[in-house]
């Protein structure tokens, strides 16, 4: 039987078992929005806005594993789409994008709503495809799932011109795919590992420094039992918050420009940095040239193009991080002396206790760190937190208790504001059961705050704790560190919304917080109230993300607390 | 340092913008640039001379095979390298040096290839960097030449 484009389009979603597509309709994508309309097996969710709709999409893959799907007309439908592109683009997050495009004989003429789509999104994706032919749409799909999810994952954008949904042809979905120009390599090679595992064995000071590759291979389990038996020191990037539990004795925290002080120390003075799907990004390394001088490195990253990139490497490895440690571990296993690193670990426990992580609490103003913390301890283990960015994401991923990987969403390589609600609304279709916690400010939210209204029409209550410094506060704190407190643009005290009646006005619900006491009765409410929350926090102004490295310093040149000076 | 690479990509549609983009967005210099179909084949052979240190180089050939189309790079110190060169020389320059050019055409396995009453026009084909000597040395003998060079084409030996 002959099928439409657009009839393959949705066809293939489900031969995927596609759940749910984020997207917002318009004329070059009409048709397959029409043969959506006819079908019962997955669900549609309309955002407010494009940039919204791949957000969501986006959260749900992060927090389910699973590809996130959206879908937008073309023209200003996919430039709206860009931004969520190239936010999951950089954090490697599997998601396919469909675009509508105007009809192939119309490509080229700069008609009505025409974008060169491709051209837009070429850098911004995993790849990426025009569809010319409708004879090659049914593969082109197929490949497309494949490539956002095998090998490093990441964004994959297909543009269907809109003649394409119309031609017919017979579908036939491809049960298996073999591409002869991509083929990852997911086994670690055997020799290379042996050397890294004696390696291991005969440093001194080694540390594990584990990244958001350790996530998306779910190395969590096996990291937790190697950490466990080796004892080896271990640090994690923004992304990789939750591979191992907060409580985790050999876990120093969170490394790099608001990392902890033993974190950043322990990479400062390793003789031997094991990366496990990390980057060596500028927010973790600090200053190049002095970035962890003594220290040989073990790369396992599943892209080659990362191995070497910033960093000499001594010991590369080009695999999947889980199956190359399940390679690793009984070798590792093998004899080694765990006493070995106890001078290693005392050192930074010293560190650690010199420097800890904290903040100076106080009975008449709200500290922001003080209701992350005590959001930790009132919502259950595995509610999923999202962030969106500035201090409150940085204090976040710092006094959260994080107890399993996939629990933090943010965004950490683009640092996009206003991902955070949409994300939460994407993780919480994909995890109806769990409790779900945006941390955001009162700059980023209004980003994407017309996405409420989706909350309120798909029923998906997630909690926005505002933490309200009535500045774009991150940007006010470089003013006020390194700008001599000129505050160009970034106090939003005179043009603060009424968080409370704009969430009511879109069917939330809305609080607002300005001594400690009411902060408990509010979460436990928003919670109860099965709607999409705003709790507006008052909190102090000039509180700082510390300690700090200084932007383009080495990492043991932390600013650490005033007190401890 | 100068260096060429050779790649093998899908043909696709894009493919070109694919890998020039990729040069552009991580400031890497394309010093030269050929592509054409490998006959009775899905690909083409791209041919791309570039310059920059080892570890930029080390780069370039990682970030290629990251894009889904590239087949294959093929890097070698030992490749033959071949470029084509035409001048085209004002009749009155050379009026009296014909044989002289064509003798010198030679040496870069050359010839001159047309004439008519304004030009005359030579073609060389030879390595790059002899390909640099003829036309250097034909620079500083006459004036007002017009250069175009092909671009560098290699094969495995
Ligand atoms: C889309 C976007 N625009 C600008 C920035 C630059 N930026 C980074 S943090 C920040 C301030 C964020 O303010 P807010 O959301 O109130 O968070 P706070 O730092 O106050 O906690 C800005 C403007 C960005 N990251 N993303
Ligand atoms: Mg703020």
């Amino acid at each position: 039987m002959k099928m439409t484009g657009a009839r393959i389009v949705i066809e293939s979603l489900i031969k995927e078992n596609v759940e749910v597509v984020f997207g917002y309709p318009g004329g070059a994508i009409m048709n397959v929005y029409d043969e959506l309309y006819k079908q019962d097996k997955f669900k549609h969710i309309l955002a407010k806005h494009e940039q919204g709709a791949v957000h969501m999409a986006d959260g749900y893959a992060r927090a389910t594993g699973k590809v996130g799907v959206a879908m937008v007309t073309s023209g200003p439908g996919l430039t709206n789409a860009v931004t969520g592109i190239a936010t999951a683009y950089t954090d490697s997050i599997p998601m396919v994008v469909i675009s509508g495009q105007v009809p192939t004989t119309a490509i080229g003429t700069d008609a009505f709503q025409e974008v060169d789509a491709v051209g837009v999104t070429r850098p911004i994706t995993k790849h990426n495809f025009l569809v010319k032919d409708v004879n090659d749409l049914a593969f082109i799909i197929k490949e497309a799932f494949y490539l956002a999810k095998s090998g490093r994952p990441g964004p994959v954008h297909i543009d269907i011109p809109k003649d394409v949904t119309v031609a017919k042809t017979t579908f036939n979905y491809p049960e298996k795919i073999e591409l002869k120009t991509y083929k990852p390599t997911y086994k670690g090679n055997k020799r290379a590992i042996k050397r890294a595992v004696e390696a291991i064995k005969k440093a001194k000071r080694p540390v594990f420094y584990i990244g958001g590759g350790s996530v998306l291979s779910g190395a969590s389990e096996i990291i937790r039992e190697i950490v466990k038996f080796t004892k080896i020191p271990s640090v994690e990037t923004l992304m990789a918050r939750g591979v191992l539990k907060y409580d985790c004795p050999y876990l120093y925290g969170m490394v790099g420009m608001h990392g902890t002080f033993s974190a950043n120390m322990a990479m400062n003075d390793a003789d031997l940095i094991i990366s496990l799907g990390a980057r060596f990004d500028d927010r973790v390394t600090g200053k190049i040239d002095e970035f962890a001088k003594n220290a040989d490195i073990v790369h396992i990253d599943i892209d080659p193009s990362q191995i070497g990139k910033v960093v000499e490497t001594k010991y590369p490895i080009v695999g999947d991080v889980k199956l190359v440690l399940e390679e690793m571990m009984p070798l590792l296993f093998d004899g080694i002396d765990t006493e070995r690193y106890k001078e290693w670990r005392d050192i930074l426990d010293r560190y650690q206790e010199l420097y800890p992580l904290k903040y100076a609490d106080s009975d008449e103003v709200i500290k922001p760190q003080w209701v992350i913390e005590r959001t930790g301890h009132l919502v259950p283990e595995n509610a999923i937190i999202t962030t969106d960015v500035g201090q409150h994401q940085m204090w976040a991923a710092q006094f959260y208790p994080f107890t399993y990987p996939r629990q933090l969403i943010t965004s950490g390589g683009l640092g996009t504001m206003g991902f955070g609600f949409p994300a939460a609304l994407g993780a919480k279709e994909g995890m109806k059961e769990r409790v779900v916690i945006n941390f955001t400010g009162d700059g980023s939210i209004m980003m994407n705050i017309q996405e409420v209204l989706a909350g309120y029409k798909y029923n998906l209550p997630v909690v926005n704790i505002i933490l309200n410094n009535n500045y774009l506060g991150m940007v006010r704190q470089w003013q006020t560190m390194f700008y001599e407190d000129r505050l160009s643009e970034t106090d939003l005290s005179d043009v603060q919304p009424d968080f409370v009646k704009l969430a009511e006005s879109m069917g939330g619900i809305g609080f607002r917080v300005s001594k400690k006491r009411e902060f408990e009765k509010a979460l436990k409410e928003a919670i109860k109230s099965k709607k999409v929350a705003f709790i507006d926090v008052q909190v102090d102004r000039r509180e700082d993300v510390l300690p700090m490295v200084p932007p383009n310093s080495p990492l043991k040149n932390m600013l650490v607390f005033k007190e401890d000076k | 340092m100068k260096r060429v690479i050779s790649v093998i990509v899908e043909n696709e549609h894009g493919v070109l913008a694919r890998i020039v983009n990729m040069f552009a967005a991580r400031g890497y210099n394309i010093t030269s640039l050929t592509v054409a179909p490998i006959p009775n084949s899905e690909f083409s052979r791209m041919t791309i001379m570039s310059e920059g240190d080892p570890k930029v180089f080390e780069q370039i050939v990682k970030q290629l095979y990251k894009l889904i189309p590239v087949y294959k790079v093929i890097e070698s110190d030992d490749f033959i390298q071949k470029e084509m060169a035409m001048v085209k020389f004002p009749l009155k320059e050379v009026k009296n040096n014909l044989a002289d050019i064509d003798a010198i055409a030679k040496c870069y396995n050359g010839k001159i290839s047309n004439v008519n009453d304004k030009h005359i026009v030579v073609s060389v084909v030879d390595r790059p960097d002899r390909i640099d000597n003829f036309l250097k040395a034909m620079s500083v003998k006459y004036k007002n030449l017009e250069i175009v060079r092909s671009g560098v084409s290699v094969i495995e030996r």
